[in-house]
C-alpha cells in the first residue's frame, strides 16, 4: 500500500516568475509547507492577501511527528476551515496509566471542562493534519483565492532590504529570483532561513534524543496514554505510548544525549524494547522508526525587518506537553490579522512588533513548562532524583501527589498579560477572560461562542444591545449581542461572574483586547486603536 | 506576617523528635533520604498555602549551618 507521505501533493511546476527579466514582487512569501507554513498561507489567503509557499519537498511529512493537537489549535483550525476533518479523523482519549520502574502507580480519567465545542486535545498523525491543510489550500484556490504552493522550490539565499526581501530559489528548471514585501520563515527547527540571515537561536539548552516508533497493533489494545518513568526496558529514561487513528500506536522512547543513533534505530534493537513495553505476546508491525533530537530555545527576536519567523523556526521545545505545532498555530493566528491590517494601511508597521512581543512571551512560557517537565522526567541531580522518585512512590497511594507528576503539561494558549495591545481591565469580571486572554469557548443559545466570534474584530455584548455593525477607526466591527435568555451557566461564569452585563472587544485571533461593564463608545474607540498598534506608548 | 509561621507550635516537641528519629532507625542513607523526601511532600501538601511554603523554604535556606 502506498503511504500517504509517499505521494507528491504539490510537485514542482514551472512558474511564469521563472522567466521574467526583473524579479516579481509578491506581498507575502512563506518558506516551508509544514503545518505552520500551510496554516499561515490559509490565514492570509482567507483574507485575500496574495501569498506563495515555497518548499524544497513536495509531500506531507513522514511519520506521525506532532501527534497531539490541542483544543486551541482545533479552534484556530475551525477558522481555517479544517477543524472538522481533524476532529473526525483524530482520536479523543481520556484514560491513562502511569508506571514507575516495573509497576503501575496509578491510572486516571481526565474529566475535561464541559461547555466547549472542541475536546481538550486529539491525537492525529502530523501527515493527516498537513493533508487537510493542503486540501483546504486547494479549495481556496478553487474559490479564486490568491494562494500558490510551489514544491521543489529550495530557497538558496535571502537578502534583506529596507522594504522587502529578495530571494534566489533553486529548482529543477534552474534558479530564479523573486521579491517579497514580507517573508515569513516557517522552515522548522533547523531553519535554513535563520542560518542564511545569520541569526541567533539561544536559550537554556536541554539536549536529548527520542526514538519515535509508529506501531500497528494486530489485536485490540486499549485507547489509553501510558507513561513510564525509569522502566526496566529503558533504564533512567522515560517512555510514552499513545493511540493514533488507523490502529497505529505511537511510542516515544527517551534515549538521552550520548547515544549511537544508527545503532538505536536498528530493528533488532527496537523490537525487543517494544516487546518489553507491550508484553511478549502482543503482535505488532513496525511502521516507522526515527530518532528525534530537540533542544529548548528560541530566537531573541521573531521579527527581523521584513522577515518574520514562526513555529519551530522561531522557538523549539521538548515534546512533553505538545507545545511545538500547537504553539506554531498560535503564531500564525497572531500574525495573520496584523499583517493584513499593515498591508492595507489600517495599522502602522509597528503592530508587527507586537507579534514578536506576544509570541516571544508565549515561547518563554512554553520553554518554562517544557523545562519543568524535562527536570521531572530527567532529574538533573541526586536530590532532584530523590524528590522525583518520592513523588512517584507517593502517587500510588496518595492522590495529592498525582498533580506533582509531570510527564508534560498540555499546551494551553498563552495569556498576553503584558501586551501593549491590551487596555486596562475593569473590576468585577472573571479573571480567566481578562485582557490578553484567549476567548474561552461556551455555548451561546444553539451555537458555540468560538464559531460566533469567527474572524475579525468583534464586540461581544452580554446582557446589552449593541448595533450589528459599527465603524470605528476605519474598521468595520461586528457587534454580537447576547440576550439574557441565551446566557447559560458557562457563558455567565466565564464572562460575567457576578456582573449583570459586559462588553468585550475581541481581537481577530479571539484574544480579549478590552472589556467593560458599561457601554462607552469613546472607550471602545481608544481600546480598538490600542489593539491595532495606534495607542500611545505606555 | 512570617512570624506566626515559624513560632513554636509543636505540642509535644520531645515526643515528635523521638518519633522522627525512630522513623529513621535502621534505614540506610538512601532509604532515609527517600523517607525525608516523602515526609516533606506530605507536609507541604498539608500546609498547602504557597506563601507559607515559600516562607518555610526561606527559613530553611537562611539558617546557619557549620560546614
Amino acid at each position: 500500500m502506498t503511504k500517504l507521505f509517499e505521494v507528491p501533493l504539490y510537485p514542482y511546476k514551472w512558474s511564469p516568475d521563472q522567466e521574467t527579466s526583473a524579479p516579481v514582487r509578491h506581498p507575502v512569501v512563506i518558506i516551508g509547507a509544514g503545518p505552520v507554513g500551510l496554516a499561515m498561507a490559509i490565514d492570509l489567503a482567507q483574507q485575500d492577501i496574495p501569498v506563495i509557499i515555497l518548499d524544497d519537498n513536495d509531500k506531507v511529512s513522514v511519520g506521525s511527528r506532532a501527534i497531539c493537537f490541542s483544543k486551541r489549535s482545533l479552534e484556530i483550525l475551525d477558522r481555517y476551515g479544517c477543524g472538522d476533518q481533524m476532529v473526525d479523523k483524530g482520536v479523543v482519549w481520556s484514560h491513562g496509566r502511569v508506571f514507575f520502574g516495573d509497576r503501575q502507580v496509578y491510572n486516571f480519567d481526565l474529566l475535561p471542562e464541559e461547555g466547549h465545542k472542541r475536546p481538550a486535545f486529539i491525537n492525529l498523525q502530523q501527515y493527516y493534519c498537513e493533508l487537510y491543510l493542503v486540501e483546504r489550500l486547494r479549495a481556496l484556490q478553487q474559490e479564486g483565492k490568491p494562494v500558490d504552493i510551489r514544491g521543489g522550490n529550495k530557497v538558496a539565499s535571502i537578502d534583506q532590504m529596507d522594504d522587502h526581501a529578495s530571494l534566489i530559489i533553486d529548482t529543477q528548471g534552474g534558479a530564479y529570483r523573486i521579491e517579497a514585501d514580507w517573508l515569513i520563515a516557517c522552515d522548522g527547527a533547523g531553519s535554513p532561513s535563520r542560518r542564511m540571515l545569520d541569526l541567533d537561536f539561544v536559550g537554556r539548552v536541554f539536549e536529548d534524543n527520542f526514538l519515535i516508533a509508529d506501531v500497528i497493533m494486530k489485536a485490540d489494545f486499549p485507547t489509553e496514554r501510558w507513561f513510564w518513568f525509569d522502566p526496566p526496558f529503558n533504564k533512567d529514561q522515560s517512555a510514552l505510548l499513545h493511540k493514533q487513528p488507523d490502529g497505529v500506536w505511537r511510542i516515544d522512547l527517551q534515549l538521552g544525549w550520548d547515544i549511537d543513533k544508527e545503532e538505536e534505530k536498528r530493528e533488532e534493537n527496537v523490537i525487543p524494547r517494544l516487546k518489553q513495553m507491550l508484553g511478549e505476546d502482543v503482535e505488532f508491525d513496525l511502521e516507522w522508526v526515527s530518532i528525534y533530537t530537540f533542544q529548548c530555545r528560541r530566537m531573541e527576536k521573531f521579527r527581523h525587518g521584513r522577515v518574520i519567523f514562526a513555529g519551530d523556526a522561531a522557538h523549539q521545545v521538548s515534546p512533553f506537553g505538545a507545545r511545538g505545532a500547537n504553539s506554531g498555530f498560535q503564531d500564525t493566528d497572531n500574525l495573520g490579522w496584523k499583517l493584513k491590517l499593515v498591508l492595507e494601511g489600517t495599522a502602522p508597521e509597528s503592530l508587527l512588533d507586537s507579534y514578536g512581543l506576544e509570541r516571544e512571551w508565549a515561547a518563554d512560557e512554553n520553554i518554562l513548562q517544557s523545562s519543568r517537565s524535562t527536570d521531572f522526567i530527567t532529574p538533573k541531580s541526586e536530590m532532584s532524583r530523590i524528590f522525583r522518585d518520592a513523588v512517584l512512590d507517593l502517587s500510588e497511594s496518595y492522590e495529592f501527589a498525582r498533580p506533582l507528576v509531570n510527564s508534560g503539561r498540555l499546551s494551553v494558549p498563552c495569556v498576553y498579560d503584558t501586551s501593549p495591545l491590551n487596555s486596562d481591565d475593569v473590576d468585577g469580571l472573571p479573571a480567566r477572560t481578562r485582557p490578553g486572554s484567549p476567548a474561552s469557548d461556551a455555548p451561546v443559545g444553539e451555537e458555540w461562542l468560538s464559531d460566533r466570534l469567527g474572524d475579525g474584530f468583534k464586540l461581544l455584548a452580554l446582557g446589552l444591545e449593541i448595533p450589528e455593525r459599527s465603524d470605528i477607526s476605519g474598521l468595520s466591527v461586528e457587534g454580537i449581542s447576547v440576550a439574557d435568555s441565551d446566557i447559560g451557566a458557562e457563558l455567565r461564569s466565564r464572562y460575567l461572574g457576578d456582573a449583570g452585563a459586559a462588553i468585550y472587544l475581541m481581537r481577530p485571533d479571539q484574544h480579549v483586547a478590552a472589556r467593560w461593564t458599561t457601554l462607552d463608545w469613546a472607550q471602545i474607540e481608544t481600546a480598538l486603536n490600542r489593539a491595532i498598534g495606534k495607542g500611545k506608548a505606555a | 506576617m512570617t512570624a506566626h509561621i515559624t513560632k513554636a507550635q509543636l505540642r509535644h516537641p520531645d515526643d515528635f523528635y523521638a518519633d522522627l528519629l525512630e522513623a529513621h532507625e535502621g534505614r540506610s542513607k538512601a532509604e532515609s533520604d527517600a523517607f525525608n523526601a516523602r515526609l516533606i511532600l506530605l507536609m507541604a501538601n498539608r500546609i498547602g498555602d504557597p506563601d507559607e511554603l515559600k516562607t518555610l523554604l526561606e527559613a530553611a535556606a537562611k539558617t546557619k549551618h557549620p560546614e
